[in-house]
């Protein structure tokens, strides 16, 4: 069986993807956004995922306003990366998973999310910075070290999903995964935000109030979240904020409970917070296998409970049908 | 028609495009898209106005457009992905599109980045609902949220804020 052992929330900066691209990521400016993400590297050598979903948004880049899917799966074998104007970026080929992306896309359609199939498509800086931040920089001619399904939300035209749909979405991809029968160990990226806007005269708003307080909701109480209306993202977070939305696929995919194993916020890079984090479903053989003593003991208990119960289960009736 | 106002609308300098700036703003965007091959922008770059008439743009787009007016785009369609094409066209970096658009010299909106950027405080509505949003525990609202779980559920003291600013509003 496939699982989701662990969600990562990510910025995707672009300004990041060109700090890295043109050799600046030791610039003092640079190194304080870059230093937050080298445990994270080392925890992913560690954790070595078979795939990773990236939940991440297009910038008019393969999705113009001629289409605008608002959930687009990519099911194609692999992602080149686009020509956002200053030539494609230099980093390999994203290859996909297409076996277990269709067999997504099947398991979520029939489930009721209306989702776009992309079999051709390319992928902007939205997902290939955070896939810098997590696995490092990757030779252009070299691959990267784990296969992607890329699933691209739109953020860019109001009203994006609901942050409710978004995370009943992870939900959905969630049981998707665990049907599939293959043994994969699989994380998902949730990326964008955090509180930022780029556009208009109000542009340059940050609110880390707001960005701490959804960073701690998400790993411990993300209900809390699923509630916000966009207005309220707009309004504190920025208009392009309203892209945090998208974190909430990658927590709807997560158990309830999760462990938070890293945290990391700067202000600013370029225009934008950056915010990242790591949540870890806790393991299930810890958390199903209890000691077999205990096991044993609690199955005589519930063996002895059984016929009392019942009995309590007929008294009532009784009772019931006497009225 | 005029456009039908929304609850985003009180967002101060804000443009939110929405489905109806999609349909409006068709036009710029696709010329804005056209600028991503090299071609395109040579012949933009040579003759603007006559580049400009292949697109189905309003007079004031089209003018929005000449007059490189990023804020006046936004209001008519425009999308800032989309603009942001036509500003590299330029040779501008997004930064100086930034601040142009909030009127600002680039050093300005540099340093003010740099300082942690534009505060929301006083900066959430213009018609002066400048309450945090009760949806984010720890917000500075009222000295209660200390306590970030109580926070949401304290309602009946937003429902008396809000409404009273509606009827504070009527007046």
């Amino acid at each position: 069986m496939a699982r989701i052992v662990a969600g990562i929330g990510s910025s995707h900066v672009p300004a990041i993807g060109a700090a890295i691209d043109n050799g600046k990521t030791e610039d003092p400016y640079w190194k304080r956004v870059f230093a937050g993400f080298e445990k994270s590297q080392a925890w992913m050598r560690e954790l070595k995922p078979d795939v990773a979903i990236i939940v991440y948004n297009d910038h008019a880049t393969a999705f113009s306003v001629e289409m605008i899917p608002t959930f687009a799966l990519g099911c194609a074998a692999d992602f080149p990366p686009a020509d956002e104007g200053w030539g494609p970026r230099p980093v390999p080929v994203v290859e996909g998973y297409p076996a277990l992306a269709s067999h997504i896309a099947q398991s979520v359609i029939l489930d009721e999310f209306d989702l776009t199939i992309c079999n051709k498509m390319e992928v902007d800086h939205g997902m290939t910075v955070p896939m810098n931040l997590l696995f490092g920089k990757v030779d252009k001619n070299s691959h990267w070290p784990c296969p992607v399904i890329p699933l691209a939300v739109n953020v860019v035209m109001y009203p994006p999903p609901t942050g409710h749909r978004c995370y009943m979405l992870g939900k959905a991809i969630r049981r998707a995964v665990e049907s599939y029968p293959e043994d994969l160990k699989v994380v998902i990226f949730g990326t964008g935000g955090l509180s930022h806007q780029i556009s208009g005269p109000r542009a340059g708003l940050i609110n880390s109030k707001w960005d701490k307080a959804f960073l701690d909701n998400l790993s411990k109480d993300p209900q809390k979240l699923v509630k916000i209306p966009h207005v309220d993202y707009m309004r504190e977070a920025g208009a392009e904020g309203i892209e945090m939305v998208m974190w909430l696929i990658m927590r709807g995919a997560l158990d309830d409970k999760v462990d938070e194993v890293y945290r990391f916020y700067t202000v600013p890079a370029s225009n934008t917070a950056v915010g990242h984090i790591i949540l870890a479903n806790r393991p299930r053989a810890v958390r199903q296998r209890a000691p077999a003593h205990k096991a044993a003991k609690r199955a005589t208990a519930r063996k002895a409970k059984a016929p009392a119960k019942r009995a309590a289960a007929r008294a009532k009736a009784t009772l019931i049908r006497g009225r | 028609m005029a456009r039908k106002e929304q609850v985003y609308d009180d967002i101060p300098g804000t443009y939110v495009f929405d489905a109806e700036r999609s349909r409006q703003g068709f036009g710029i965007n696709m010329f804005c898209m056209s600028l991503l091959k090299e071609q395109n922008r040579k012949a933009f770059k040579a003759n603007e106005a006559e580049y400009l008439k292949q697109f189905r743009l309003t007079p004031e787009q089209t003018e929005a457009i000449l007059k490189r007016d990023y804020n006046r785009m936004l209001e008519l369609g425009g999308n800032i992905y989309f603009t942001a094409k036509l500003g590299a066209t330029d040779g501008h970096s997004f930064q100086h599109l930034a601040a142009v658009m909030t009127g600002n010299s680039q050093e300005d909106y540099a340093k003010m980045m740099l300082g942690g950027g534009r505060s929301v405080e006083g900066n959430r509505s213009r018609s002066g609902k400048n309450v945090p949003s009760k949806f984010i525990a720890g917000a500075p609202t009222a000295k209660k949220t200390a306590i970030p779980k109580a926070g949401p559920k304290l309602k009946p003291k937003p429902k008396s804020k809000s409404s009273k600013s509606k009827s504070a509003k009527r007046k």
